[in-house]
């Protein structure tokens, strides 16, 4: 007998319903209001009155009107066929909805009930499994689905019977086991899981160490992140956020990636839908909308759907790291899943934190930032989330409670910064204020060693040294004027200027800029080092200042060339040329 | 309005607050109309019989028993090719003497369109001014507002920029516009003769605020009406969003709601995302594209109402009066427009975004000269020659009143370029220094 109840109160769309039987914090059910039905959760229970936020227009809605309670909480289905989708923060097929605008109450089911599957057979009669435990698998956009035991099991079964190799529906049964007591338990393709709890399915979660390369320059060869890794990207307004997180989407060498809209402009999830399925993948050549998910819930699209959107995300990139894959997840922008935590927290009247947010956000967004990592499965197996979250800080200050609570959370820390953004030095990640924390793991040291070179860490320790003396002699010159340092001075900043301008700068727009492969970034790296390790000997400033500009614009040539085209080793020339050919110190 | 026969006729208010009244009412819907004494009223709050109305005019008068007729419904517009060329009230009432409009009634504020039925924006919409269309060029389906102090010309920018668009349909949504300038926008229209292409919803500073809060609701609704029943292009003109904005948050207080930062209501970017995302493109070729104004307390976009349009709108125009010059320009650090890598390069020359950015980069350093010379210091001959640049960038390019077409802006660019700099000195891919560098 499922709970029934009676609206009693309507603000905006936190509702007050009067309950006939048990309720659970965070069920689900739904309100009948005209002739739909208006998905809610529960949200807190006062005696027989529980408060729902309705994951849509309130509109109409009456006293008395009539509610259902499901039983569960909120959930996504999870099976073959999530890539390529495109759902709103429910797990709504955005796709399979009719009509150009969005009706309220209209509910699409997730998955391709009739497709055909190639499937595999994993296991074998007898083999003992657990949730999480792998059974078979099909071919998904060329990944390897696999199909596993529901995480909501616990305990160990046997198992009885597998289908043998052939095509299925995600309906079909394809495995029965048995449980300890002897019960049969029929499988198919497809499972459900409560968004807001974390799936476990592993054994342990080791520290992550290995680069998850992005082919941007300011992030691998500065502040780079890692598979499992955690990181986020706050900036004001302009500064470039999205551009970032699409390069990183495109070019990251991760197996699937979900891109959560979250509170954003639509038109650049639009932008995702065209370009995606044109633009390939730089690592394996196939579609890039093929490895894809995104969940759109953008800013005009309902407050607490919102709010669930990242989590729906997350339980999605759980699902698929349990199979032994690498999963790259995308969150823009948590501050406005922050924003729908703050606005319903002020409905239901709570004392409210600093800037009226709940008091809990910190805990919240620790909690989720938690959710990614770089794990062992149970067969032994590893799998990955690497997270990386936007944050848009109000008035662009960092001391707000989201860049704060978030800064505390995540290991990777991209400041975008909006002076850099002016002067159009994109991507405008500062520098110096930037950090990655692994590179400070030991496992990181050991692995970069050898998949780059032994001296890699010092040089980019080199690299930051002379960009952090860079702007210290900026700042001197400001006060003192050109004339009131030594010419010497002028060098290191011009070798300072150097890097900004090969390294950091990146041309997100340009077809071969836009990609650096790590190999060209070693290159380049020892090129730009190469160069601010030379002494140079000029007799005044205004030389030192023609001198680097017109190396640093061979440098952007290079950038712009094909990597050791001949156009690329033709600049690379006339920069030696033109090293020998100045006045160098002896 | 008009009430009907069976309605039943409550009278006894409970509560009384400078925005809101509150009465015991049964059968009552969240967000439907009703009138108190005759003064729009809408539902803002129901608890069991408790019924909260938040009243558009004001509550000045309001007496405990008025009467309170609730209309059974939330708020509508009546649309139809009757809308073109009209002046309403926040309450879709002629102002302008006319009939009243016969058409479908439909319900403002509706649904959010599907975002994978949308289409990319790709429609270059040509200003004239080479501030925008060179540096900041704006797309059919985009949503940018001009950031601007109040004593800047914003209007009369929009003004231009509503003219210059060929739009099929222009929507002007007033908000708390004083009577100078609506009449400024009614002249400008009726001058150019396209008065029959306008359609207005204007609440002036004369009206209560709180009434502001259904213009852009209106606005839009008129809009979605043309773009999709009729696929025409239409442009939506939203001045002085700022005002409504100050409007919610009167609402807030009066509600008992915490207030978040510069007491705006917590909801403030939901509420701002709500309107500006009608901004679209849709796939039968209509389209609404939405320019707002937001004025600023003395340049400052880090108050809660630019900042939060910033992140919801694609770029914002800011305009500044540059002293070296004396004129108004479109600041080219601050303005931006997030759309126009869809069209510059694309539609129109190759050149575009590199020469764009290059002169850009080299106004920056002017200003980095300009800081040198105002701290007393020596000027080396590099920075000497980006302020002469960027004298006459100001004058030329950036100053509001130019009007020439995209591809002469090109032009005077590479002339300043190659006026004052040598080839290495600007970061320009080679290919393109070669073809267009001006000898």
């Amino acid at each position: 007998m499922s709970t029934k109840g009676k609206v009693k109160g309507i603000i905006s769309n936190l509702v007050i319903v009067t309950v006939d039987g048990p309720v659970a914090q965070n069920e689900i059910c739904y309100i009948a209001t005209g002739n739909t039905k208006l998905m809610a959760e529960v949200i807190k229970i006062i005696g027989d009155n529980a408060y729902v936020q309705v994951f849509d227009s309130t509109r109409g809605l009456q006293v008395g009107a009539e509610v259902e309670f499901m039983g569960h909480m909120l959930e996504v289905t999870l099976g073959p066929g999530l890539l390529s989708r495109n759902y709103d923060g429910l797990q709504n097929d955005l796709d399979k909805m009719t009509g150009v605008f969005l009706q309220r109450g209209e509910y699409t089911y997730p998955l391709d009930e009739e497709k055909l599957w190639d499937l595999k057979p994993l296991a074998k009669p007898g083999d003992v499994v657990e949730a999480g435990s792998w059974l078979a698998e099909v071919d998904e956009n060329f990944q390897p689905h696999k199909i596993m035991v529901p995480f909501t099991f616990s305990g160990q079964y046997t198992v009885k019977s597998v289908v043998a190799e052939g095509q299925y529906r995600i309906f079909d049964k394809i495995a029965v086991i048995t449980d300890s007591e002897g019960k049969d338990i029929e499988l198919n393709m497809t499972q459900k899981w409560p968004v807001k709890k974390a799936i476990t399915c592993y054994t342990e979660k080791p520290r992550p160490f290995r680069l998850l390369e992005t082919g941007v320059r300011t992030i691998d060869t500065a502040n780079p992140i890692v598979e499992g890794g955690t990181g986020f990207i706050p900036g004001p307004f302009g500064t470039g956020k999205t551009v970032l997180q699409h390069a990183i989407s495109k070019q990251a060498d991760a197996n699937i990636v979900i891109m959560a809209a979250c509170g954003e402009r639509a038109n650049e999830v639009v932008e995702i839908f065209v370009e995606f399925p044109e633009l390939t993948d730089p690592h394996t050549g196939r579609k890039l909308m093929e490895r894809t998910i995104i969940i759109a819930n953008t800013s005009n699209m309902p407050v607490a759907a919102r709010e669930a959107s990242v989590y729906t995300a997350m339980t999605i990139a759980e699902y698929y790291r349990s199979m032994g894959l690498k999963v790259l997840l995308m969150a823009d922008s948590t501050s406005r899943w922050a924003q729908a935590l703050r606005e319903m927290s002020n409905r239901l009247e709570e004392l409210p934190g600093q800037d009226a947010f709940p008091m809990d956000l910190s805990a919240i967004i620790a909690n989720f930032y938690g959710r990614a990592g770089y794990v062992h499965l149970n067969n032994g197996a590893t799998g990955s989330i690497t997270f990386i979250g936007t944050v848009s800080p109000a008035g662009g200050n960092l001391k707000e409670p989201v860049t704060e609570s978030t800064k505390k959370a995540a290991r990777c820390f991209f400041a975008l910064e909006q002076a850099r953004a002016d002067r159009k030095r994109y991507p405008a990640v500062n520098p110096i204020d930037s950090y990655s924390k692994y590179i400070e793991y030991p496992e990181f040291e050991e692995y970069i060693a050898k998949r780059i070179s032994p001296d890699w860490t010092k040089e980019v320790n080199d690299m930051k040294t002379l960009l952090q003396r860079g702007k210290e002699i900026q700042e001197q010159i400001n006060i003192l004027g050109d004339d009131g340092v030594p010419v010497d001075y002028h060098v290191t900043f011009w070798k300072s200027e150097v890097i900004d301008f090969v390294i950091l700068q990146q041309d997100a727009f340009d077809k071969i800029d836009s990609v650096c492969p790590i190999e060209r970034q070693q290159f380049m790296l020892n090129l730009v080092m190469d160069i601010c390790r030379t002494k140079f000997d000029f007799s005044n400033f205004n030389d030192v200042m023609d001198y680097f500009k017109r190396m640093i614009n061979i440098c952007k040539q290079m950038n712009y060339s094909e990597y050791q085209s001949e156009a690329f080793n033709g600049y690379l020339k006339e920069l030696k040329e033109m090293l020998i050919l100045e006045p160098v110190a002896e | 309005m008009a009430t009907k026969a069976f309605q039943k006729i409550y009278t006894k208010v409970t509560q009384i607050t400078k925005a809101t009244c509150s009465l015991k009412a049964s059968g009552v819907g969240n967000e439907e109309l009703a009138t108190v004494n005759g003064k729009l009223a809408q539902v803002v709050k129901i608890m069991g019989e408790d019924v909260t109305l938040q009243v558009f005019e004001g509550t000045e008068g309001i007496p405990t028993n008025a009467e309170v007729i609730f209309l059974g419904k939330a708020p509508t517009l009546k649309v139809s090719e009757q809308l073109a060329g009209r002046f309403f009230n926040a309450f879709g009432d002629p102002i302008d003497g006319g009939p009243e409009i016969e058409g479908e009634e439909r319900e403002i504020g509706g649904p959010s369109v599907n975002p994978v039925r949308r289409r990319q924006p790709s429609e270059l919409i040509a200003t004239g001014i080479a501030g925008i269309d060179l540096n900041n060029t704006l797309v059919s389906g985009q949503k940018i507002p001009f950031f601007a102090d109040p004593d800047q010309p914003y209007n009369q920018v929009m003004a231009n920029v509503a003219l210059r668009a060929k739009a099929d349909k222009i929507i002007l949504g007033g908000m708390g516009l004083t009577n100078d300038d609506y009449l400024y926008f009614k002249n400008v229209f009726n001058n150019a003769g396209v008065l029959d292409r306008i359609v207005s919803f204007v609440n002036t500073t004369e009206n209560p605020p709180v009434e502001r809060l259904l213009i852009p609701d209106l606005a839009l609704t008129a809009a979605e009406y043309f773009a999709v029943d009729h696929n025409e292009k239409v442009l939506v003109l939203l001045t002085d969003m700022t005002l409504y904005a100050d409007a919610l948050s009167i609402v807030s207080n009066r509600m008992d709601q915490i207030p978040s930062k510069d007491s705006m209501p917590g909801s403030l970017y939901s509420d701002l995302a709500k309107i500006y995302e009608k901004a679209v493109q849709f796939p039968a070729g209509g389209s609404i594209t939405i320019i707002a104004v937001t004025t600023l307390s003395g340049g400052d976009i880090t108050h809660a109402i630019p900042d939060n349009t910033g992140y919801i709108t694609e770029g914002q125009l800011f305009l500044r009066r540059d002293s070296d010059v004396g004129k108004v320009i479109v600041d080219p650090f601050r303005s931006l427009s997030r759309l126009k890598q869809l069209v510059i390069g694309k539609k129109t020359r190759e050149d575009h975004p590199q020469v764009m950015n290059a002169a850009v980069r080299l106004y920056a350093d002017a200003a980095n000269a300009k800081t040198k010379l105002e701290n007393g210091f020596d000027l080396t001959n590099y920075d000497e020659r980006t302020l002469s640049f960027a004298k006459d960038y100001s004058e030329k390019i950036l100053a509001i009143d130019v009007n020439i077409g995209t591809e002469e802006m090109l032009n005077v660019t590479w002339g300043l370029l190659s006026n004052y700099f040598k080839p290495e000195e600007v970061n320009i891919k080679q290919e393109l220094v070669d073809r267009y560098w001006a000898k």
